[in-house]
């Protein structure tokens, strides 16, 4: 059953240093509020899962919490780089940083497999690219036509993260509108923290929901605000400006850092 | 918008930009119908543009799982609230990837890249060595699958030596199933097993393609010049506008 706690409480409890953690949100629901608690608690050498890396794992890898980095499509949407993440493979600031590269339809295959305790994501792709030579994809030969399929390795994080709309007072929890990844990444992980817009009595059911029950999270923390600047369908827009406003804050060390000190350091934890 | 002003053609026309030239070529090479897989940027809008224009039942699907999104205005982002309350279906990630590209029901998916070669394949991976790049690109994404699945692939891309390339540094996506690279200079599609030229925009010349292009670019015998954007095109471009970046 899922308590009902304070993320820094969640995160203190559930991540440690060398974890692999995977904070999913494809756009909507990006867990920002508890990726920038991993930061406020100092979490060192996690291995980090996620499709679209974004602006929460730029500032992961830009305050030195990462060693490896297990992603598809390293941007700012729609702006262009993620200038900590570059500057980590680039130059080794401010440490050096692993990858492993797969592509979405690799990474979406490999969270399956993992919620479905399988060792590998089976389908056909990375044919005819340089990928293979530089990631963990095998090819397996199909038993009934010969055809050679791609395999990927399930993911399966100590900690999966996401952000959702509602729990009940129970701690199950309701996502809805753009989906994403969120539900094979909880149910791929050991264990699972939500953070929440809000804790409502009951949950009024809604179309094209996801709904996970109580028993396959570990922690929920309200938490309202906690995808800014992405969005919660329903709560709040996304921030474009935020986005578009990121680009010179990522692009300089220095203002990077004070950036991060002013806005999350010393922000205080929810 | 960020390309120069490119062009004037006819009495009473507009001055349009290269990249409205790009996304208005490519638009036009939209059928009625087909099912489209779009990124961000000039294919948003190309797509976009037909449905407003000659392709009405044109199917947008972006790959955060909105299929037959309608947005009235040019999202920021693949994954913008709009386009989930404008979609017909909003599926998740690994039912778009499987059961929706993989299990080919779509016709067309657009690509960019930072770099391309002779034969269409596509490097948005890293510049420079792997292990040490000079720039690391954001990656893949969705492209090596969108690459393989769909029955069409139309690339994007303005033309330079930097990215037009004899060889590429890193290949994300085959080339195999590219039918037509459209460039800020004219039109390129696949003739005896390479890139040729078939067309240029008003403004262009062949040799400014051949000088844009990292290999010895082939021409076709019969190349055209590309139809200006008309302006009933370049109005219904325009009243697309993106959101966030007005």
């Amino acid at each position: 059953m899922a308590e009902i706690v304070s993320l820094s409480e969640a995160v203190r409890e559930l991540v440690a240093d060398e974890h692999t953690v995977a904070l999913e949100g494809f756009t909507h629901l990006i867990p920002h509020a508890a990726g920038h608690e991993l930061i406020r608690q100092g979490r060192r050498d996690l291995t980090v899962i996620r499709m679209t890396p974004d602006v929460v794992y730029d500032q992961l890898i830009g305050m030195g919490c990462v060693r490896k980095l297990v992603f598809s499509w390293g941007g700012n949407p729609g702006v262009g780089s993620l200038h900590r993440l570059r500057d980590a493979v680039e130059n080794g600031w401010p440490a050096p940083l692993e990858l492993e590269e797969h592509s979405h339809a690799g990474m979406a295959a490999a969270y399956a497999a993992g919620a479905s305790n399988l060792p590998f994501g089976l389908l056909r792709g990375y044919a005819d690219t340089d990928l293979p030579a530089r990631t963990r994809v095998g090819f397996v030969t199909c038993p009934f036509t010969g055809e050679q399929l791609a395999a990927v390795p399930a993911h399966r994080p100590d900690v999966g993260i996401i952000h959702a709309q509602q729990a009940d007072r129970h701690g199950n929890v309701q996502l809805w509108g753009i989906t994403g990844v969120q539900k094979e990444t909880v149910l791929a992980s050991k264990r699972a923290i939500v953070t929440v817009e809000e804790i409502v009595d009951e949950l009024e059911p809604r179309p094209g929901a996801v709904v996970l029950p109580s028993w396959v999270i570990d922690a929920v923390a309200c938490v309202p605000g906690g995808a800014h600047p992405s969005y919660a369908h329903g709560y709040y827009e996304r921030d474009n400006d935020f986005y578009v406003a990121w680009e010179p804050i990522s692009r300089d060390r220095d203002v990077f850092t004070a950036w991060i000190r002013e806005h999350v350091l010393e922000a205080v934890s929810v | 918008m960020n390309g120069a002003a490119a062009g004037v053609s006819g009495v009473g026309a507009v001055a349009w930009t290269a990249d409205e030239m790009m996304a208005v070529e490519a638009s036009r090479r939209l059928r009625n119908g087909d099912v489209c897989f779009v990124g961000i940027g000039l294919p948003s809008l190309a797509a976009n543009l037909a449905r407003r224009t000659h392709a009405p039942e044109c199917v947008l699907v972006y790959e955060s799982g909105t299929i037959g999104a309608k947005p009235t205005m040019l999202p920021l982002s693949i994954g913008d609230g709009e386009l989930a309350e404008t979609a017909d279906a909003v599926v998740s990630v690994p039912e778009m990837f499987a059961y929706w590209l993989q299990g080919g029901r779509i016709d067309v998916g657009f690509l960019g890249a930072a770099q391309i070669d002779r034969h269409g394949n596509l490097n948005s991976t890293v510049i420079g060595d792997y292990q040490t790049p000079k720039v690391r690109l954001p990656g893949g994404g969705g492209a090596p699958e969108i690459a393989s699945s769909v029955s069409d692939v139309f690339v994007m891309l303005r033309q330079s030596p930097r990215a037009f390339v004899e060889r590429l540094d890193f290949k994300t996506s085959s080339g195999e199933r590219v039918r037509v690279v459209v460039t800020d200079l004219g039109i390129l599609e696949p003739r005896g097993g390479e890139l040729t030229l078939v067309s240029v925009h008003p403004g262009s010349t062949v040799d400014d393609a051949r000088a844009a292009t990292g290999w010895d670019l082939k021409v076709a015998p019969d190349v055209q010049e590309t139809e200006s954007p008309r302006p009933a095109e370049l109005e219904a471009l325009r009243a697309l506008g993106t959101k966030g970046r007005e």
